[in-house]
């Protein structure tokens, strides 16, 4: 069955192809776009299911055994990773029938769209550190073409300062990558993690793993190399904004707890230290700058870096409980955020503007849009019973295990902040009157518009809904997870143990 | 010819970052150029370096008599070239929009996405 593995990133592939060449066909593209998500949210579920019962799932490609040929692997953390993914595509991708106008359309905007997702798929289920980098740059050209799409001044300029840091932190990961495989002589991560702990040269080791930092910290967007994200996120149409928010920091994030945990196996030493005051100052200037700001869109990208610090203080803080805080925290930001995004585009298209100070009277207007805004806004916060108390819980409850009582008070100084900005968006666009009184109720949408821009969110809302009142189970499989990277013998086994035949 | 090499890298990446450090796009464009090629370089000296033996095997043999060139950084840096390539087109393509639509290439007056005013407040005083 392990075959399966590949079908993340080839139904995406495939699926970028046909809409491409499908692109004078809105119709067919909007079938085959939504078609290949609903696919790809079948496999994930099938793998995620197989990870359940069977452990680590391993392929090889081409039948050359690992550490020769490149290996795909899935864990627990990559099955729930590549799920959320498709969850998020899925939403995004239905949202996105009407958020989507038909120039962009035109341009190939499902094509980027399906590769993107193929980047994401991609480098969560490889486990070859070359192949991570190829996944990346797959990943990055989508969303370099899916900000600029339809060439708008502000899309130039938020998309100027993006490829300008991004390509900087492609050179670091290339560079690193190059030096471990001098160091080591292999770029297999299961072998990698068996040859670093014989490599007896702690201070190459300390280097690369700061070149790390950096090439991943810039793509996860952590403090002090973050400021690319809040200076363009706003500039695309609110369905690319909802993806990029839901994954691509994430895949960051995602990137860096493998390395620290399966290639970089030690839970301490300068690393460790250097993510831990990342984290924090993260969480601190993230949230600084969403309470400064009055742009809807402004205030969640800021609120994304600001959330990256929490997923980075769970792997800093590096206990079983830590790491299945980050775990958990990772699936309920991505749905929340991304859901976030979702309300904004709907609230834009009702009353006409992102900025706060323009707008008003939604709760009124449509009290559903602004419950289910209450939903994700609120969770965000960490407000319970809804998933994001749970998130913050489980971290706040692992630094308070290991006396790092100030981390704990950030993470709940933070945590208020949040709240802080949310009340501003939930007081000026929800419950102060419209300064017009132009606020269009969602009955003025047509039938189409309504479904497909309503499906999504509340979808999204369900989940965060569900992991907040039943979070026992994936409370369980999260310290389930953090076990498995914490220990990762059977990912070790599954890559190098030669198949029986 | 490691140590020629380790300096040359250093030295692109010297002047790769001083022209990054520039205002002008243009520059610092160029700078990510030698950067990359300073990565790529990095990666061929890493991968050790044997002259003038190529990773051949004789007929009739499974593996190579003699110490031979390793194959696996070179296709590493083709892989890696071609995507920098892509990247770097893609960068040059934008920049030049962005002089036309921006019609400027100081990132200091790039300002659009990010104004320089102040955030509006929410609510109006009385």
């Amino acid at each position: 069955m392990s075959w399966l593995l590949a079908f993340p990133f080839l139904l995406p592939t495939l699926a970028a192809l046909l809409t491409f060449l499908a692109r004078e066909r809105a119709r067919l593209a909007r079938v085959l776009s939504v078609g290949s998500c609903g696919l790809l949210l079948l496999v994930s579920l099938a793998i995620f299911a197989l990870v359940e019962s069977e452990g680590v799932l391993a392929a090889q490609m081409g039948g050359w055994p690992a550490p020769f040929g490149i290996t795909l692997v899935a864990d627990r953390l990559s099955a729930v990773m590549l799920l959320v993914a498709a969850v998020v595509g899925l939403t995004v991708a239905v949202f996105a029938l009407s958020d989507i106008d038909p120039l962009h359309e035109q341009l190939g905007f499902y094509s980027y769209f399906q590769l993107l997702l193929a980047g994401v798929c991609g480098s969560f289920v490889t486990g070859d550190l070359f192949n991570l980098y190829v996944w990346f740059e797959v990943m990055l050209i989508a969303s370099f073409a899916l900000l600029v799409l339809g060439g708008e001044r502000i899309q130039l300029d938020g998309g100027i300062k993006y490829v300008a840091m991004n390509l900087v932190s492609t050179l670091l990961m290339l560079t690193a990558i190059g030096l471990l495989y001098g160091l080591t002589g292999t770029l297999n991560m299961a072998q990698l993690h068996l040859a670093l702990s014989e490599v007896d040269n702690p201070l190459a080791l300390d280097l690369l793993a700061v070149l790390f930092i950096c090439a991943f910290g810039i793509k996860a967007a952590i403090f002090p190399l973050f400021f690319w994200l809040p200076a363009s996120y706003h500039a695309p149409p609110v369905a690319v904004t909802a993806v990029f928010a839901g994954l691509l920091t994430k895949v960051g994030v995602y990137a860096l707890i493998r390395t620290f945990t399966l290639i970089f196996p030690a839970g301490d030493g300068l690393a460790h230290d250097i993510l831990l005051g990342a984290a924090l100052l993260t969480m601190l200037t993230g949230v600084l700058g969403a309470a400064a700001h009055y742009e809807f869109r402004k205030i969640l990208a800021f609120h994304i870096v600001s959330q990256i610090g929490f997923l980075i203080l769970g792997l800093a803080l590096h206990s079983p409980l830590a790491l299945a805080g980050a775990v958990f925290y990772m699936v309920h930001n991505i749905v929340a955020k991304t859901n976030l995004f979702l309300i904004s585009g709907t609230a834009q298209r009702l009353t006409g503007s992102f900025e706060l100070a323009e707008i008003g009277g939604l709760y009124r207007a449509s009290p559903l849009l602004a419950a289910l805004f209450f939903i994700a806004a609120f969770s965000l916060a960490g407000f319970p019973p809804l998933s994001g108390f749970w998130a913050k819980f489980l971290l706040i409850k692992a630094s308070l295990d290991q006396a790092a009582y100030w981390v704990a008070g950030v993470a709940l100084i933070t945590g208020a902040l949040t709240l802080f900005s949310m009340s501003k968006i939930w007081a000026e666009a929800f419950w102060k009157d419209h300064p017009a009184n132009a606020c269009a109720g969602l009955a003025t949408l047509s039938g189409a518009d309504r479904l497909q821009r309503l499906l999504p969110v509340v979808l999204l809302a369900l989940i965060t809904v569900a992991l907040g009142f039943a979070p026992e189970p994936f409370i369980d499989f999260s310290l389930a997870a953090a076990a498995q990277l914490l220990d990762p013998g059977a990912y070790l086994a599954a890559v190098l143990t030669p198949p029986a035949d | 010819m490691e140590t020629a090499l380790a300096m040359v890298v250093g030295i692109l990446i010297a002047t790769g970052v001083y022209l990054m450090l520039a205002r002008n796009l243009l520059r610092y464009l160029f700078g990510l150029i030698l950067l990359s090629n300073a990565a790529n370089l990095a990666i061929f000296t890493a991968g050790r370096l044997t002259r003038a033996s190529p990773p051949l095997i004789p007929e009739g043999l499974q593996a190579p008599e003699v110490a031979v060139a390793n194959p696996l950084p070179q296709a590493l840096i083709l892989t890696a070239i071609v995507i920098g390539f892509g990247l770097l087109a893609f960068a040059l393509a934008l920049i030049v929009r962005a002089y036309r639509q921006l019609g400027t290439l100081d990132a200091d007056t790039m300002r659009v996405a990010e104004p320089e005013t102040k955030p509006k407040r929410g609510r109006k005083r009385s």
